[in-house]
C-alpha cells in the first residue's frame, strides 16, 4: 500500500516480518516532500523499531486476523490445533511458540494469530490451571521466611510452589509472569 | 458516540470562539489598510502543478489546493491589494499540524515584494497578539515567545550550515533536504522567537522569482513560530515563458512518478503577461489559531477533523 494510506494500527510486513504501527507521525513542510515516522512493534517477537519514509514510497500490507483455535496435543515439534469454527487444524512449531508451549493443555482454546494462513503466533490465556505431576516432599527448615520449591506440571511447566503442595494438586499459574497463584483442587 | 462527540465538541468551545475572534481581526487589519477580500473557485479545472501538493479530483476538476492562481489573475487584471480566507485541500496530508481540509489566508500586494509580505506578517501576529491581549509575548507549548518586531531572519543556507552541517546551495537532494528541514532545521530555531527564512534554492520555489544577483536563489520567505510553520511568502513569478518551463517539467515529474493527471493552468499563464511584479503570501490560519490557542494538534482547534467528519 502506499505509504500515505498506513495509518496507527495498520500491520505491514518487512523483511518478511508483521509488523504493528503503533506510533505514526507526520511531518511536511507545505511544499516540500511528507516524511512518516513510525514506531512499529513485530508481532512474533514483540521487538519495536522505528522507521522513516518519504512519500511516493510504500508498504507491504501484512493480512494479520486472529482466529480462534482448541489446542489437540504435541506431535514431534509441533503442536496441533483445531480451528473452532472450521474444525480445521493446524500445525505450529514448538520453537515458535517458545516458553507459551509449556502452558498447554489438551483441550485449551487459544486465540492464534494468523498472516495469510500461516499461524505464527498464540495468547494465552491469563491463567491456566493444571495439575503437579511431580514435587519433593517438603522439607522443613527452621526459618520464618516462607519456603518454596519446585513443582512439574501436567504441561510440563516448572514453578516454584509453597511446602504444601503436593503431586495431583491442580493450581491455578499466571501465564504472564509463569508464578503460581494459588492451588484450587487438594488432592485427597 | 452522540455524547461523546458533544463532549468533545465543548470541550473546543474556547479555542473556536478564539479562532472566530483572530478571524475577524484579521480581516479587519487587511480591510483597515484598503485591501479586497476576494472569493475565488474551490473546484478548478487547473491548479499549479506541484509534484509534493496533491489534489482531490471532483468530476475530473481538481478541489483547490491554493487560491494562488486565481489571485494572481485578479492582479493581472489591475486588481492591486487583495486578500482571501478560504479552504485548501490536499490529499494524504494528517497529522498534528496537518488535515487534508484546511483553512488558507493569503494575500498579495501589486508592486511589492516578498520583504513586504514578511512586515505584513510580523504586523499581523503582533496585532493579532495584542487584541487577543497576550500583549509582545505569547505562551505556547510551555515557552514563551517574544513576539516584538523585528523578526530575526536568516538565509536557507545559514539554517542549513548552523543546524544541520551543510550547504544546499542551488541544487540540493530534495529527499535531504525536506528530510533534515523536518528533523534538523525547524525543530531548533530559537524556540523563543519567530524565525524568517530566506532565499530558498531555486527548484523549491516553482512560482517564485529568482534573485537578481544570485539565480540559484529564489525570492521566498517562511515563517516559523513555536516550531509551526505558519506562512510562505514569494516575490511572484511574472515572467510566463519561464513559468511554463517550470510547469512543464513539474508535470513530466507527476506524470512518471505519480501518474496522476495534471493540466497545464493554460488561463493563468494566458493572464501571466499582464501580472505586476508583486508579493504574495500564504499564511495556515490553523496553525496560527494552534498557536494563539497554545494547541499541539491542529485537531484542537477545528471542530471536525477527517478522522470525526
Amino acid at each position: 500500500m502506499d505509504i500515505s494510506e498506513v495509518r496507527k494500527g495498520s500491520k505491514v510486513l518487512i523483511d518478511g516480518q508483521p509488523y504493528n504501527i503503533e506510533e505514526a507521525e507526520f511531518m511536511k513542510p507545505g511544499k516540500g516532500r511528507a516524511i512518516y515516522r513510525y514506531r512499529l512493534r513485530n508481532l512474533i517477537d514483540g521487538k519495536s523499531m522505528e522507521r522513516t519514509y518519504h512519500s511516493g514510497e510504500s508498504m507491504q500490507e501484512a493480512n494479520i486476523s486472529t482466529r480462534e483455535g482448541q489446542y489437540l496435543y504435541k506431535e514431534a515439534d509441533h503442536f496441533v490445533f483445531m480451528n473452532t469454527d472450521t474444525f480445521e487444524q493446524y500445525l505450529i512449531d514448538a520453537k515458535k511458540l517458545e516458553d507459551k508451549q509449556h502452558y498447554l493443555k489438551e483441550g485449551m482454546i487459544v486465540v492464534t494469530l494468523f498472516l495469510g494462513d500461516q499461524p505464527l503466533d498464540i495468547t494465552l490465556p491469563i491463567f491456566i490451571e493444571a495439575a503437579v505431576v511431580k514435587t519433593d516432599i517438603a522439607v522443613r527448615t527452621d526459618t520464618v521466611t516462607a519456603q518454596m520449591k519446585r513443582a512439574t506440571l501436567e504441561t510440563g511447566l516448572e514453578v516454584d510452589v509453597p511446602t504444601f503442595v503436593k503431586e495431583g494438586d491442580v493450581l491455578k499459574i499466571d501465564t504472564r509472569t509463569g508464578n503460581y497463584v494459588e492451588r484450587v483442587v487438594t488432592k485427597k | 458516540m452522540q455524547h461523546e462527540e458533544n463532549r468533545h465538541l465543548a470541550a473546543l468551545e474556547a479555542n473556536l470562539k478564539r479562532r472566530a475572534l483572530i478571524f475577524k481581526i484579521a480581516r479587519r487589519f487587511f480591510d483597515e489598510q484598503g485591501f479586497l477580500e476576494v472569493e475565488t473557485p474551490l473546484r478548478s479545472p487547473a491548479i499549479a502543478p506541484e509534484q509534493e501538493i496533491v489534489p482531490f479530483t471532483s468530476e475530473g476538476w481538481f478541489l483547490a489546493t491554493s487560491p494562488e492562481l486565481y489571485m494572481k489573475r485578479l492582479l493581472a487584471a489591475g486588481y492591486r491589494n487583495l486578500y482571501q480566507i478560504s479552504h485548501c485541500f490536499r490529499k494524504g496530508e494528517r497529522g498534528k499540524l496537518h488535515n487534508p481540509e484546511f483553512t488558507m489566508l493569503e494575500w498579495y500586494r501589486a508592486g511589492d515584494d516578498y520583504r513586504t509580505m514578511i512586515s505584513d506578517t510580523e504586523q499581523l501576529v503582533l496585532t493579532i497578539s495584542r487584541e487577543l491581549g497576550f500583549g509582545d509575548a505569547v505562551k505556547y507549548q510551555g515557552k514563551t515567545i517574544d513576539l516584538a518586531l523585528p523578526w530575526g531572519g536568516l538565509t536557507v543556507s545559514e539554517a542549513y550550515k548552523q543546524l544541520a552541517g551543510w550547504d544546499p546551495g542551488p541544487n540540493p537532494d530534495p529527499i535531504k533536504f525536506d528530510t533534515d528541514m523536518a528533523t534538523k532545521v525547524i525543530p531548533y530555531f530559537n524556540a523563543h522567537r519567530p524565525t524568517v527564512l530566506t532565499d530558498y534554492p531555486a527548484p523549491m520555489a516553482s512560482l517564485a522569482r529568482l534573485k537578481q544577483n544570485e539565480p540559484g536563489v529564489a525570492e521566498r520567505a517562511e515563517v516559523f513560530i513555536g516550531g509551526l510553520e505558519i506562512a510562505n511568502a514569494y516575490s511572484e513569478l511574472i515572467d510566463r515563458k519561464e513559468q511554463t518551463t517550470r510547469f512543464k517539467k513539474e508535470i513530466e515529474e507527476i506524470h512518471r512518478k505519480q501518474k496522476r493527471d495534471a493540466p497545464l493552468p493554460e488561463r493563468f499563464l494566458v493572464a501571466m503577461d499582464n501580472l505586476p511584479a508583486s508579493g504574495g503570501i500564504a499564511l495556515g490560519m490553523d496553525r496560527l489559531v494552534m498557536l494563539f490557542c497554545d494547541a499541539a494538534s491542529i485537531d484542537e482547534v477545528i471542530a471536525f477533523n477527517s478522522d470525526n467528519a
